[in-house]
């Protein structure tokens, strides 16, 4: 019994290695040439450029918040460095022109670049520390109109569209780490889905973090016009290292009348060891906004990783009838913290809106649901149906929700059901008595108890959620 | 197969089995009976190897092993089953994944490949067919929401797809109507064989009137008190327990 343990233990976190490749990594510190320089090496337009000195000047008069429910030493953020690309001359063209070291890199990872190879119907823009590698089916999808690329790229490629969209539903001084991110973010994907077009494979974008001592700040943005659909899911990972690193993204989503966009995560960045010593700081402003009749947005988060998770995505429902989602399972274990939950801001009628959370918490580990859901004085008939459910395993480690509602509007109909309970040493048994190792029943009922939500990402992710479950919750048992 | 010696085990430094010995050979059918309270889940449970429950002394081996080295899923593997007294929810977890994750498990340990999906969902319909259970209960949650009655029929379903060698079943007759009684009780005939052994703990004489048992023992307060052939049962329907206590104040 102890050798499968032993066995589990090795492989751990097994996306911890660093690829070794020449890396052209600015020096650490913050300044306004360190964003000249940044905005130089991506070629910016003098707005883009205006638009990053004017957000590293409100962030120079902005606190890191206080008031989530995490512990950390504070971050110095002059001993980050804010860019580092590995040394290519230039963007490759094709798969032939990236480096191989790169290309065994994404292999180890179980993301082979090879159009033919990757999952089928999945289409993947690749993010390597600061930069976009490739994007792939990206011809195939815009002979229907579709732009995938990466924000870098639409930034040349389709200016006015970056122009009209970036900080439209996070402004440049929305908070601490948004502003942080909009000085010097980096890269990240852009999708564009045009009136009327049902997206037909996946999107996903892969972010790792390779280059120690740098943080990684990208930015994504997806606008769905009118009457579209679109599924996108971003999956990421950084080697183990006694550092912790700073990961502050910003995502921003825009959905018209009728349009869908279904955003899933699987975030799996190192989580520091078994100690509590390094792992990544995940600061994280995801917001969607509903502007459209019937839109939907709908947000899906399997949080594995991080040493300290803080993030919220959110739903602004202006349109009349629109529908807001999230659906998030939070693990930690060990020391990891998370401090992870959503606004639902109802202000349109009709407005609908779902939130179910599953917190799993083993170890050490702290978890915190923090929501709000809102409904404005002009949300007639607003709806909102909560579900925070908390799981504990061993007695150390901790379980906290905190959820905030503001009704303006009494016809507004809300439901909320929370719950707390251990995982039940009878539960384990009666497993084991069946066969199962300790570790593959407790993997298994926490699998259940997420089920809800699982049920809710793309199949093939769904298969990959639950098996990083099982990977993450190894050493929760005695 | 079973060797039971003077097993003494505590819960919570309280004694509960004070010295029990029996012997289960190949094939045979064993019934403990006893009051509530006298130990009986108590032996099963350390059968299943529960870690709450303390072997203070005593032995168990099984099949030549000694059982009480190993941990609770490998007793299962070499073919411990125990049809749970109260069997537990499993919220969100289908029936039929439990089942194929336990079967898949102890193949592993004997060195088996995995079951193709096909010939395990064969198999299960089968099983479930003749236990009268209905398909859809294979995509529900583990006894999740399952009446008392189900929840006893699952357990005997588990055991049919598992084929253990030695089948515990712990008041697996309780809270049954009389129809899934003789179900339950035609499951348990069919799997008889020479090899395989049981041990049927009950309250009721009436499942054994199916399940015909090769010995009867009486368990109380820890201790087997009284041993026998099929005759015990329908004695101690008639006159309870408290006529073997006096037989024993007029014995000492
Ligand atoms: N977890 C426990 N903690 C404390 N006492 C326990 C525990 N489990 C069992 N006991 C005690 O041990 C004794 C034997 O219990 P056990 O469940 O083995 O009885 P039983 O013979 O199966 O009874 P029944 O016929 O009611 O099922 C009882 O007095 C019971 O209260
Ligand atoms: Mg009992």
């Amino acid at each position: 019994m102890s050798v499968d343990i032993e066995q589990l233990a090795e492989q751990e976190y097994k996306y911890g290695f660093v690829t070794d490749i020449e890396q052209d990594i600015a020096p650490k510190g913050l300044n306004e040439d360190v964003i000249r320089m940044i905005s130089e090496k991506k070629n910016d337009p003098q707005w883009l450029l205006d638009w990053r000195l004017k957000a590293y000047n409100h962030w120079l008069t902005m606190d890191v918040p206080k008031w989530p429910n995490i512990t950390y030493p504070e971050i110095d953020f002059n001993d980050i460095s804010y860019y580092a690309a590995p040394k290519i001359k230039e963007k490759p063209k094709s798969l032939d022109d990236i480096d191989p070291e790169l290309k065994e890199t994404y292999d180890k990872l179980g993301i082979p670049l090879e159009e033919q190879k990757v999952l089928a119907g999945v289409a993947v823009d690749i993010v390597f520390d600061s930069v976009s590698l490739i994007t792939t089916f990206k011809e195939k999808l815009a002979e229907i109109g579709i732009i995938f690329c990466s924000i870098s790229e639409a930034v040349q490629e389709h200016p006015d569209l970056v122009r009209k969209y970036m900080g439209y539903v996070v402004p440049t001084h929305d908070n601490f780490y948004a502003a942080l991110n909009s000085a010097v973010f980096t890269d990240g994907s852009f999708v564009y889905i045009p009136k009327g077009v049902r997206c037909p494979m996946e999107l996903s974008t892969y972010f790792r973090i390779n280059a120690e001592n740098t943080g990684q700040f990208e930015r994504t943005l997806i606008i769905a016009e009118q009457g579209s659909y679109v599924s996108y899911l971003e999956g990421c990972t950084a080697p183990k290292r006694d550092e912790n690193q700073l990961h502050a993204a910003v995502v921003e989503l825009i959905a018209y009348d009728d349009a869908t966009i279904k955003y899933s995560t699987i975030q799996n960045w190192y989580p520091g060891d078994k100690d509590g010593k390094g792992g990544i700081y995940n600061f994280v402003t995801k917001r969607g906004r509903c502007i459209g009749k019937r839109s939907r947005i709908s947000w899906t988060q399997v949080e594995t990783g991080s040493a300290i998770t803080w993030k919220y995505p959110s739903c602004i429902l202006e349109g009349d009838n629109s529908i807001g989602e999230f659906y998030s399972v939070a693990l930690t274990n060990n020391h990891q913290q998370a401090d992870t939950g959503t606004k639902m801001i109802h202000i349109g009628k009709n407005t609908t809106s779902t939130i179910i959370t599953k917190g799993i918490s083993a170890g050490f580990g702290q978890n915190t649901y923090r929501g709000l859901v809102q409904i404005g004085k002009n949300a007639e008939n607003a709806r909102n149906y909560s579900q925070c459910d908390s799981m504990l395993i061993g007695d150390k480690c901790g379980a906290h929700t905190f959820p905030y509602i503001e009704v303006n509007n009494s016809t507004a109909q809300m439901e909320h059901e929370a719950s707390t309970s251990k995982i039940g040493e009878d539960q384990i048994f009666y497993c084991q008595q069946r066969g199962l190792s300790a570790e593959d029943a407790v993997s298994l009922i926490v699998n259940g108890f997420c089920k809800d939500v699982f049920k809710e990402l793309p199949f093939e992710f769904a298969v990959e959620a639950e098996r990083l479950l099982s990977v993450s919750l190894e050493g929760s048992v005695g | 197969m079973l060797e039971i010696k003077d097993l003494h085990v505590k819960i919570e430094d309280k004694e509960i089995l004070k010295g029990v010995t029996l012997t289960i050979n190949p094939g045979e059918v064993h019934s403990i009976m006893g009051p509530n309270g006298s130990g009986k889940s108590t032996l099963s449970q350390v059968l299943a190897g529960r870690e709450s429950y303390k072997v203070t002394s005593g032995s168990i081996t099984f099949k030549g092993k000694n059982l009480l080295e190993l941990a609770p899923e490998q007793r299962a593997c070499e073919g411990i089953f125990m049809a749970f007294q109260y069997p537990v929810e499993i919220p969100g977890v289908a029936n039929t994944y439990l089942l194929r994750e336990a079967l898949n498990s102890r193949r592993k340990y004997q060195g088996l490949e995995p079951l193709k999906h096909v010939e395990f969902i064969k198999t299960v319909k089968e099983k479930m067919k003749n236990l009268k259970i209905d398909e859809s209960m294979l995509n529900r949650s583990v006894n999740e929401g399952f009446s008392g009655g189900e929840k006893k029929r699952n357990e005997i379903f588990q055991m049919q797809v598992l084929e253990p060698e030695l089948c515990i079943l712990d008041e697996t007759d309780s809270g049954l109507d009389i129809d899934a009684l003789q179900v339950v009780a035609d499951g348990i005939n069919s799997m008889r064989n020479s090899k395989r052994s049981f041990i049927i703990i009950t309250h009721y004489q009436r499942l054994l009137n199916y399940v015909v048992p090769d010995y009867v023992h009486v368990l109380i307060d820890g201790k087997i008190e009284k041993s026998g052939n099929k005759e015990l049962a329908l004695e101690l329907e008639e006159k309870g327990y408290a006529g073997i206590g006096e037989q024993l104040q007029t014995a000492s």
